[in-house]
């Protein structure tokens, strides 16, 4: 069924640095490759950037592209994690609550930091922000999953249905912190709800790219144990896997890479969806080569629709949320209607 | 070996399985029969190490089993489950190389890649190989289910034995399929392995068994040769029906008699 195509990983790798480089370079302002390289020997030179358009390269696109493609990455694996912990392909952060979560946890810090004294908030401030997303989005997710858990197994309608209420929760709490705060990004009701890469900085970028790049190492070493959960918690028991311990550290560092991402980027949903989907039809579901190519491919189509949000409208900028779910939710609707979950008797995960 | 002595397992304050002792010795084939609710699935639930034993003892080889180490059975213990359901694309021969998980880190060796090639051969799914698990037919899907069951434990143990556990193996497969899969059971059997089954075919119990063990509600009826725990009287006792036993060349026949 699949063709075991040995170009996939390379052609898949090429497409990810040409998408990123043309993200690069289109923009308010246009960077020529010429401009980059010489931006870079610049830094390297620990010189200043010696154009207006170097600096806008290095402090401004640069990092943008590499949060997206970060954030594109972490959210695909996520899915793919989220799907293979509750044996269901429809399933992904933004629809279970945790990403709603993170965003309600970073919001608070950063409501609460607004009344402090700058000099600590700027200590603390980068730091609390994940941990508070974290705990928000670990309890988010817990509570989705101990109440949609009945009996043995898990259904998708009860795990949808409880996602939609630990959702509106979330987003209520985090309306009313954005309502009542002085924080001109936590202001923006809209760069929680929908998302956004417009306050990317170096500091985003370090921050994420250290928690994905370690939780990737670690979901790597997992993936054959994932394997096995396909075939159901007993069989991989059987198999020698310790299906609750294992569940509970997949948990744990899904949530982790999620709720950083969302705590600076706002609730992007539906990647953790798509991703996924394209590819197991390309590779198959074997993790060992899914997760990978889900992140590739996920950093890809991220950055491409932070690159549609950034040009659609310039020199205006729409928040990246409104591309993903516009794209997103017709695959979430045909997926619902390819498992059969609309159908009048019900379906097959029902 | 397996020796379990009064085992016994409750749930809600029901008993499902109560004061089972037996001892399964290498080289034969166990047949675990009767009705619904008799608690068979139970039994191989505790045997497989699956559900822990609420009283009595379980031991492997003579050792006493440490259910917080169960993860280092698998190497040497295979389950067949009734129900094989998956939810995602997969194709047989990576299904298949899932059996041999408990015998590499990350990447298979040429050793598990060679005994997946023959265990494919053996039972005739070759052709399968690429196929997509999720399109195939229910007894087909058994079949690979199988492969990879005995990929797990094909290969000998230089001490102690290997166990394969079959929970209804053959109810999802046609007649001739049916015939292949309890003759390439025998065939995997040697001195040193151990197989029980849950089978609801009592013609096929009494022929290919070597031991039957007769449980109802919760109870072991009695145990022994086929044609002897599957006696008539038995039979109305446990199961309600009236039957007889008929000799003919080279089979035995039950044969349950009209009402």
């Amino acid at each position: 069924m699949f063709r075991q195509n040995k170009f996939f990983f390379p052609v898949l790798s090429l497409l990810a640095v040409m998408v990123l480089l043309t993200a690069i370079a289109f923009g308010a302002v246009s960077i020529r490759p010429s401009e980059m390289f010489s931006a870079v020997q610049h830094f390297l030179q620990g010189k200043e950037p010696a154009s207006i358009y170097e600096a806008v390269f290095l402090q401004l696109r640069l990092p943008r592209v590499l949060l997206c493609a970060i954030v594109g990455a972490v959210l695909s694996a996520s899915g793919v994690l989220m799907q293979g912990l509750f044996r269901n392909p429809i399933v992904e952060p933004g629809l279970i609550g945790t990403s709603s979560g993170a965003a309600f946890g970073a919001a608070v810090v950063f409501v609460v930091a607004a009344k402090m004294d700058p000099g600590i908030k700027s200590m603390i401030g980068p730091l609390l922000v994940p941990l508070f997303a974290f705990a928000g989005a670990l309890l988010a997710t817990y509570t989705v999953y101990s109440l949609a858990k009945s009996a043995k197994k898990i259904s998708i309608t009860s795990l949808l249905l409880v996602g939609i209420a630990i959702n509106a929760i979330g987003l209520s709490g985090t309306g009313f912190l954005s309502y009542i705060a002085r924080d001109p990004q936590a202001r923006s009701i809209t760069f929680w709800n929908l998302g956004s890469f417009a306050g990317a900085g170096w500091n985003q970028v370090a921050i994420t790219g250290i928690v994905a790049a370690i939780v990737f190492y670690c979901i790597l070493y997992y993936a054959k144990q994932l394997n096995t959960l396909i075939l159901g918690e007993e069989e991989a028991s059987y198999l020698g896997v310790d299906p609750d311990k294992l569940k509970r550290r997949i948990m744990l560092l899904n949530t982790a890479m999620v709720a950083v991402a969302t705590a600076f980027v706002g609730v992007i949903s539906f990647m953790g969806l798509i991703v996924p989907h394209i590819l197991r039809l390309l590779v198959g579901s074997d993790n060992k080569k899914l997760l990978p190519a889900s992140m590739l491919l996920g950093a890809v189509l991220m950055t491409i629709a932070d690159m549609v949000a950034r040009l659609l409208l310039a020199p205006a900028e729409m928040p990246v949320g409104i591309i993903t779910s516009l794209v997103g939710a017709p695959v979430f609707i045909l997926l619902l209607k390819k498992y059969n979950v609309l159908g009048d008797k019900g379906g097959y995960y029902d | 070996m397996i020796e379990i002595k009064n085992i016994g397992y409750s749930i809600h304050h029901k008993w499902l399985l109560q004061n089972i002792s037996y001892q399964f010795l290498p080289g034969k084939m166990y047949m675990i029969c009767g009705p619904n609710g008799a608690g068979k699935s139970t039994l191989i639930k505790l045997l497989s190490l699956q559900l822990k034993p609420v009283t009595g003892d379980l031991a492997y080889n003579g050792k006493p089993v440490k259910l917080k180490h169960k993860q280092l059975y698998a190497k040497h213990r295979a389950v067949l489950s009734q129900h094989n359901d998956i939810s995602f694309p997969l194709s047989v021969e990576e299904l298949i190389m899932m059996g041999r998980y408990p015998h590499f880190d990350r990447v298979p060796s040429k050793k598990d890649f060679d005994i997946c090639e023959e265990v494919m051969k053996k039972l005739d799914i070759t052709i399968f190989r690429k196929r997509n698990y999720l399109t195939l037919s229910g007894g087909e899907k058994q079949r690979i289910q199988f492969a990879r069951v005995l990929v797990q434990i094909w290969e000998t143990p230089a001490e102690g034995c290997r166990y394969l556990l079959l929970d209804e193996p053959i109810s999802s497969l046609d007649l001739k399929y049916q015939f292949d899969f309890l003759k390439q059971v025998k065939d995997f059997i040697n001195d040193k392995t151990i197989v029980i089954a849950i089978l609801h075919d009592l013609n096929l119990a009494l022929n290919y068994a070597d031991e039957i063990l007769l449980l109802d509600k919760g109870n072991l009826f009695c145990s022994g040769k086929p044609s002897d725990t599957l006696h008539p009287d038995n039979i109305l006792k446990v199961f309600g029906v009236e039957s007889t036993l008929h000799q003919l060349p080279g089979t035995t026949l039950l044969w349950v008699n009209k009402k």
